[in-house]
């Protein structure tokens, strides 16, 4: 009951994937894009969280740990380029 | 150890469907900024429950889920500050029922920024729905 529950979230969280991607590709301007980028990623860590339980790996967390960090260091990058300062 | 497991998905369940709202609102929303709001703090509440609700579903991968947690939850409002005032600054444009731009009218009086320049923006804000 509890596994089929948890893989009706993930299944939730992938679908909220899609969503921010049609954002991703439509956004008009490039702030638009970071920004859904900024949700894709912050949904992708769950995703990978949902991974790790799935399929019983802890070393996925690790992975997504990197991923939040890298994500982070991005999107302030792609802010202080529209910003002009770099 | 059942209900354990069986509170830990639905908690999980939650925290996806906040995931889900939060792109939802990123595809919706009318300008940037609305988007930011709702692809910020929307999928904050999401991921902060559905890590807490595994850590609860494997009890043992608790601390990670709490040290991932504690992570998104001092890096994702920075990042969507920086994003924020960076499209400000970029004059990427407001939908057109903005009531009005705070950041606009302080960057006007650049010659003495104090705490009075948000005080006077309230004020005038109050005469006016008044």
């Amino acid at each position: 009951m509890a596994e089929l529950i948890i893989n009706i979230a993930g299944v939730i969280a992938l679908s909220g994937v899609m969503i921010a991607g049609i954002r991703f590709v439509l956004g008009p301007s490039a702030a638009d894009r970071t920004v859904a980028l900024d949700a894709l990623t912050i949904i992708g860590i769950s995703l990978i969280a949902f991974i790790a339980l799935s399929g019983g790996r802890v070393i996925y967390l690790d992975v997504a740990m990197v991923y939040g960090i890298l994500s982070f260091v991005g999107v302030l990058a792609v802010a202080r380029y529209l910003e002009g300062g770099l | 150890m059942e209900i354990l497991k069986l509170t830990g998905a639905i908690i999980a369940l939650i925290g996806s469907v906040f995931l889900l709202l939060g792109a939802l609102g990123v595809l919706r929303m009318p300008d940037l900024y609305n988007r930011m709001q709702a692809g910020t703090k929307a999928t904050t509440l999401g991921s902060l429950l559905t890590l807490t609700g595994m850590g609860l579903y494997h009890p043992a991968w608790l601390p990670q889920m709490i040290m991932l947690g504690l992570f998104i939850v001092m890096t994702n409002p920075l990042s969507s500050h920086a994003l924020a005032r960076a499209a400000h600054h970029s004059k990427v444009a407001m939908s057109n029922k903005t009531v009005e731009d705070a950041l606009e009218k302080m960057n006007g009086t650049d010659s003495n920024i104090d705490t009075d320049a948000g005080r006077d923006v309230n004020d005038n804000r109050m005469e006016e729905l008044v």
